[in-house]
Order: structure tokens, then sequence, then C-alpha cells
């Protein structure tokens, strides 16, 4: 008996490994995607395109060597061809590029000067351009005729060590003619100058970062050790854009993967003081990627190296990891992410920089040494239009297009939710409690549940009380009438 | 009729159901008269726990979401539910007897069963309206239900701690340290099955691998 037992369960393990092995194939990753409520990547239709692909060569200007910034703005693409000590020019007429103008040499006080690998250039509004000449050490400010405005050198100060090298790598100026350069080893923030040049101080510092184990390796290291150790720094920026209102949109690369959702903030978004005004009320904080699938040497969070801010308000930033686009609204939820590392049009190889062109993007690659220019497909315009609809009040119509959105991408949980809430606002609470439900958004759930739970009452409030005196009344008098009928017939 | 049936057996059944709630409400008098003037019998501690284990799974199936957190259906395994809910007190059973043996328990395997079956007395009483209750509460109304859930733990937990005191016959701290040792034995025991079960494949795999060999070298 007790044979047969131990040869029966040999049997079972010995069908278990017959039965054939189960090959898990890895899912090829999605162009675009959105994350769902479990962090699941959906597939969704194309947001943006990709539809030109232009090199220097293209442009009969020879080919771009390392380029590293660019700005654009109106229909001009201004391209810092770092290797080549120069800015191309390029301008857009439809789908015709033309290099309309190559700056690679200034007048300057007396003599013409020429750039050392300029890592970055922003045109203002009234066309001066601000050029981080980087190996020079300095920031170049031409006005629109290309004639010297001022130069921005090394800050003067004490906090500032004068024996080490200002490398500019990317520069801004705001309305008013202040600029905010970013620096390299420079951990305080940005330097910020004032429109006549003078250095005012640092901007959007962040906290320096305390970690427990080096404390703790620290405490037991000996002096060599100690000095080979990373000192606590604070984070340091990797790029800067402004929007339309003049705030700093800026992104950082320096964490550790572990505080990506907490203390990271990748994505920052400064105001006057240099404090995160950031708005968070996604299902998760804007860092990129949720999900990393860590595979083929793409390891890791999302590295954000540049970042634009469209005039809707919607940002776009660049993932260096996965060469990936991640376009989140005002809210900060998640769009749509679309690219990947590859060869073929829309794929990246070494993203560095991005900006827009109206709702256009242009993505430069360092690598492949071209620009890419991507357009709104008629999916990416309907969400531009529902969102652009809700914040100006029209919630109905919103909905309309969230309904349009739908149609394309039954996965797409803020479609839900848009409909949801202008449901909600014609007080049809239970087709917006079903919308919500799908979208998974709790307390707007609770809210239309609760009116919802209110308006039944109140239809129903006469069956409830005709209920309640049928369980309580009914009973009692039967009750009653039974004992009197006692006492009837006692007597 | 089959023979189990009886009219006797199952009033009997009933009778040591309707205990449950005596033993709830009055723990260690409860618990010394479960055993000891035999008021309590495993059929009801099975009933007892087949209703806990269908409020865990009610809870899943018609508790109001919004309140109970969402389930993912395309990995819900109602199975793996059901051994997560069982396994528990079937190793727990079987580390606290092992162990309470060892220390002079008074207490059989059938005993400690009964005990714990017994204790989830609150847990469905408390649970199983609230799955209901949840439908027509909203959020914020939501934490009523934590509360309620969180109380019948607690009182799970007085019970289970009486259960072990009044069934070995021990002393409070003696019970507490019993209980201790009970968890670590209960993590003993699956340790030791895992070992097991992965040695017999080990060892099933050298076979099969042989014979494919062999079946390779004459096909």
């Amino acid at each position: 008996m007790k044979r047969k037992g131990i040869i029966s369960i040999l049997l079972c393990f010995v069908v278990l490994l017959l039965s054939p092995d189960i090959t898990v194939k890895a899912k090829q990753a999605p162009y675009t995607y959105v994350y769902d409520y479990w962090i699941d990547a959906r597939e969704s239709p194309d947001a943006y395109e990709a539809v030109f692909y232009v090199t220097g060569d293209d442009l009969g200007v020879g080919d771009f060597k390392d380029p590293m910034g660019m700005y654009a703005k109106d229909d001009h693409i201004y391209i810092c061809d770092t290797g080549n000590n120069r800015i191309v020019v390029v301008k857009r007429d439809g789908d015709q590029f033309t290099a309309v103008d190559v700056i690679s040499e200034f007048t300057g006080d007396s003599e013409v000067l020429t750039f050392n690998s300029p890592q970055d250039i922003f045109v203002a509004d009234n066309g001066d351009y601000y050029i981080c000449d980087t190996n020079n050490q300095r920031v170049v400010h031409l006005n629109s005729e290309k004639q010297l405005v001022k130069l921005l050198t090394k800050p003067v100060d004490e906090t500032v060590d004068q024996n080490s090298d200002f490398l500019p790598t990317k520069a801004v100026a705001d309305v008013a003619g202040r600029v905010y350069v970013l620096a390299k080893n420079y951990n305080k923030g940005f330097v910020q100058y004032h429109s006549d040049g003078s250095f005012v101080g640092f901007i959007g510092a962040s906290e320096a970062k305390f970690n427990l184990v080096d404390y703790l390796w620290k405490m037991i290291a000996t002096k060599e050790q100690k000095a080979r150790m990373v000192q606590f720094v604070p984070t340091e920026y990797s790029n800067v854009a402004l929007d339309k209102d003049g705030f700093i949109y800026c992104t950082t690369m320096t964490f550790d993967r572990w505080e990506l959702l907490t203390t990271a903030k990748p994505i920052r978004k400064l105001n006057a003081q240099g404090t995160d005004i950031l708005v968070k009320n996604g299902w998760e904080p804007p860092v990129g990627d949720l999900d990393w699938q860590d595979a083929a040497g793409y390891n890791g969070p999302s590295r954000f190296i540049d970042i634009t801010v469209l005039d809707n308000d919607i940002y776009l930033a660049l993932d260096m990891t996965r060469s990936r686009i991640f376009a989140y609204d005002e809210q900060g939820n998640l769009l749509y992410a679309f690219g990947g590392v590859g060869n073929r049009l829309g794929y990246m190889l070494g993203p560095v920089a991005i900006d827009h062109l109206g709702y256009d993007l242009v993505v430069l690659d360092q690598r492949t040494q071209a620009f890419t220019v991507f357009t709104l497909t008629e999916y990416g315009k309907l969400i531009n239009s529902a969102l652009d609809e809700y914040k100006k009040g029209n919630y109905d119509k919103s909905a309309e297009y969230w309904q349009q959105v739908l149609r394309l991408n039954g996965n797409y949980d803020l479609a839900y939710t848009g409909i949801g809430r202008s449901l909600f606002r014609q007080k049809r609470y239970k087709e917006a409690m079903e919308y919500f439900e799908f979208s998974k958004e709790r307390k707007h759930y609770s809210k239309a549940f609760q009116l919802y739970r209110k308006e039944w009452i109140e239809e129903n409030i006469g069956w409830i009380v005709a209920i309640f005196l049928a369980l309580i009344v009914v009973p009692n008098l039967v009750e009653f009438i039974k004992r009197i009928k006692r006492e009837v017939d006692r007597a | 009729m089959p023979a189990f049936l009886n009219k006797e057996k199952l009033q009997h059944v009933g009778k040591t159901l309707r205990y449950s709630l005596y033993v709830c409400t009055h723990p260690l008098d409860g618990y010394w008269d479960l055993t000891h003037e035999k008021r309590g019998s495993v059929a009801a501690a099975n009933i007892i726990i087949i209703l806990a284990l269908l409020t865990t799974l009610l809870s899943y199936q018609y508790g109001n979401p919004m309140i109970y957190g969402f389930v993912q259906l395309q990995y819900f395994n109602v199975y793996r539910v059901i051994a997560g809910f069982l396994a528990p007190i079937f190793i727990g059973t079987l580390a606290n007897w092992g162990l309470t043996t060892l220390f002079d328990g008074k207490g059989t395997m059938k005993d400690v069963y009964m005990a714990i079956g017994y204790a989830f007395t609150p847990y469905v009483i408390i649970n199983l309206p609230c799955i209901f209750i949840s439908n027509v509460l909203t959020i914020e109304e939501g934490a009523f239900i934590y509360y309620a859930s969180s109380v019948s733990s607690v009182w799970m937990g007085v019970l289970i701690v009486s259960a072990v005191m009044q069934i070995h016959d021990y002393t409070i701290t003696k019970t507490i340290l019993t209980l201790i040792a009970t968890a670590v034995g209960m993590l003993l025991i699956v340790f030791v099955l895992l070992l097991f079960f992965s040695l017999i494949s080990d060892a099933a795999a050298y076979f099969i691998s042989m014979y494919k060999e062999i079946s390779y070298r004459f096909y």
C-alpha cells in the first residue's frame, strides 16, 4: 500500500516532466502605447508618425558631425552642428527643407570670432540668438542681425571655483532677457544672468541627496576610499525648455532607480523661485517607462535627455535609454509613448534633442547625424482637440472627441474618464458610473454613485417606507389584534 | 438516505454549530467546554471553514471593487485563492499539534483543527454581510468595511490565543511562545515541502533524461 503511494507520486512527476515545455516568447514592444491601470503597456494607434528624415547632406551643407543641440521656432530649425563648429538654420516650407543660413563666425568688438564645439542654441522671440559656445567657455548673445550683443562668461562669485572650467551646455532666455544657463559640473541649478549680462545667482537647485548606505560605508571607509567616493551632490539637470508662459521645464538623469516614483522627479517645472510645480495627477508621476522589460542591453528606467512643451501645455520628453518619446498632458497623465531604437524611419539610435514646430515634432539624432520630423495623425489630433475643448470648458464637445478617440483605441482610459465627466455634468450618474468604472477612476465613481444613490432613494422613498411598515408595523398589529381576540374570547 | 445523514447526527452538528456563537462570545469558557465537554464537532468546524472560504471568494465576486480593490481577471486563479486560504489552516494545525505534543499539550490534532475552525466564526459573521453592504457604500464610507474587517481580525486573534490556551491547558506566556514557535514551524514545513518536491522532481528528471538518451541511441 505504501509503495503504491510512492510510485503514484513518482508517476505524477513523470507525467509533468514529459508534457511539452511552454516557451514564452518576449512580446515585441509596440511602436505606440499607453499604460493602463495595471501598468501593462497597451498598444495604441500611432499618435505621431515620422514623415521626414533629413541629413546635412540633403540640405546641401555637408553632413552634420555630432550635432548636440537644436531649437525650433515658427518654421525655422536651428541645428547646433557641434563637430563642425557651426549653426545650421533650416527653413521648413511644407515638405521642403532648405538650409537658409550657416553661422560659423560672428564679429566681436574688433575681430572675427568663431565657435568651439557649440552645444546648444536658443532663439528668443525678438530673433536674438543665445549660443552655448561650450569649449570657449562662454554663451554668445547675438542679435537677429548676427551682431554680437554680449558674451556671458564664468560667473564671478565666491561660490564658484574660479580655477574650474565653465562649460555651458544648454541655455534659454525669458522674455525679459534673463538667461538661464546649464553648465557642466555646476550642481547648484541654473546659472542665471541678468539681461545686461551680470551674474544673478543660481536657481532651481535640488536638495542634496542623503543615502544611508553610503553614510554607513563612509563610517568604516579609510581616508583614501572616502576621497574616491562620490560626494553627496545634488542632481544635475540634463536639459531645459521654456513653455509659452515662461516656466522652465527641465529634465534630470541623475537618480537611483528605486527613487524613480518618489524623489527622483525626472521631469520638473520650475517657477520663478526655482521650486518644482509640476502637476502629478496621473496614476503614476511622469517618469517615462513603468514596465522596463529589461532586454537586449536596454535596461533600467527612462533617462530623459530633452523636453519640449507644446502650446497646449502637452509636454513631450525624449528618453535616451530606449529612444522613446513620452507625451504627458498638463495634469501629468501619459497620453502616449512612441518610438524605439532602430534604423527605420521613426526609430532613433542616439536621440539628443527634441523640439516642436507648431504641433509637429523635430528630433535630432546624434548617431545618425540627422533630424526626423513627426506629424500628428488623426488619432493624435483627436486627443489634442478633446484636451483643448476640456480646457476651454466645453465638456460636452470634449466628450464627443473622446468618443471618436475610443473608436480608434478602446483601451484609452483618459477617454472613458472624459466621457464620464461629461455625463456626470449632465446628471446622468448611472452612465457616468459605468464609464468611471472602465477607467477605474475611484474618486469620480464614488461621487457619481453618491448622487445616484440619493436620486434612487428619493424616487423610491414610497416603497422603502411601505416595506418598512410591512416588516415592523404589520406583525405588531397582527399580534395586537390576536391579543384583543384572546381577551374577548376569555371574557 | 445515506447513513451519515441520520437525524441524530444532523441534530448534533446543528447543536455544535450553534455552539460556535457561544465560543466567540465566551472564548475561555467556550474553548474549555469545546473539547473537554465534547460540545464541538469536526463537522461544524468544517462547515465554518467552508463558509469562511466562501466569504473570501464572494468578496471577489460580489464585493464593491471600488472598496475591495480591482481584480485582474486574466491572472485570477480561483484554485490558487482556495489553496492560499486552506493551506495555512492545515499547515498551522500540523505545526501547532507537532509542537504542543512535545511540550505537554493536552489537545489532539482533531482538537487543534476544531479550535482553528471555530475561531473563524467572527470572520464569517462580520465579513459576509459587509460584502453586500459594500455595494451601497461610497469609497469614503468604505472605511466602515475596513474597520469592520479589522475588528474581525482582532477578534479572531483573541479566539486563537484563548483556543491554544484552553485546549492545551497552557498559561498565557506559554501560549504566546507556542504561537510564535508555531509560525516558525509553519515556515519550516513549507521549506521542507519545497525541498522534497524539488528533490523528487530532480530525481525524476534524471531518469527521464536517461530514458530519452537511451531511446535516441536506439531510434
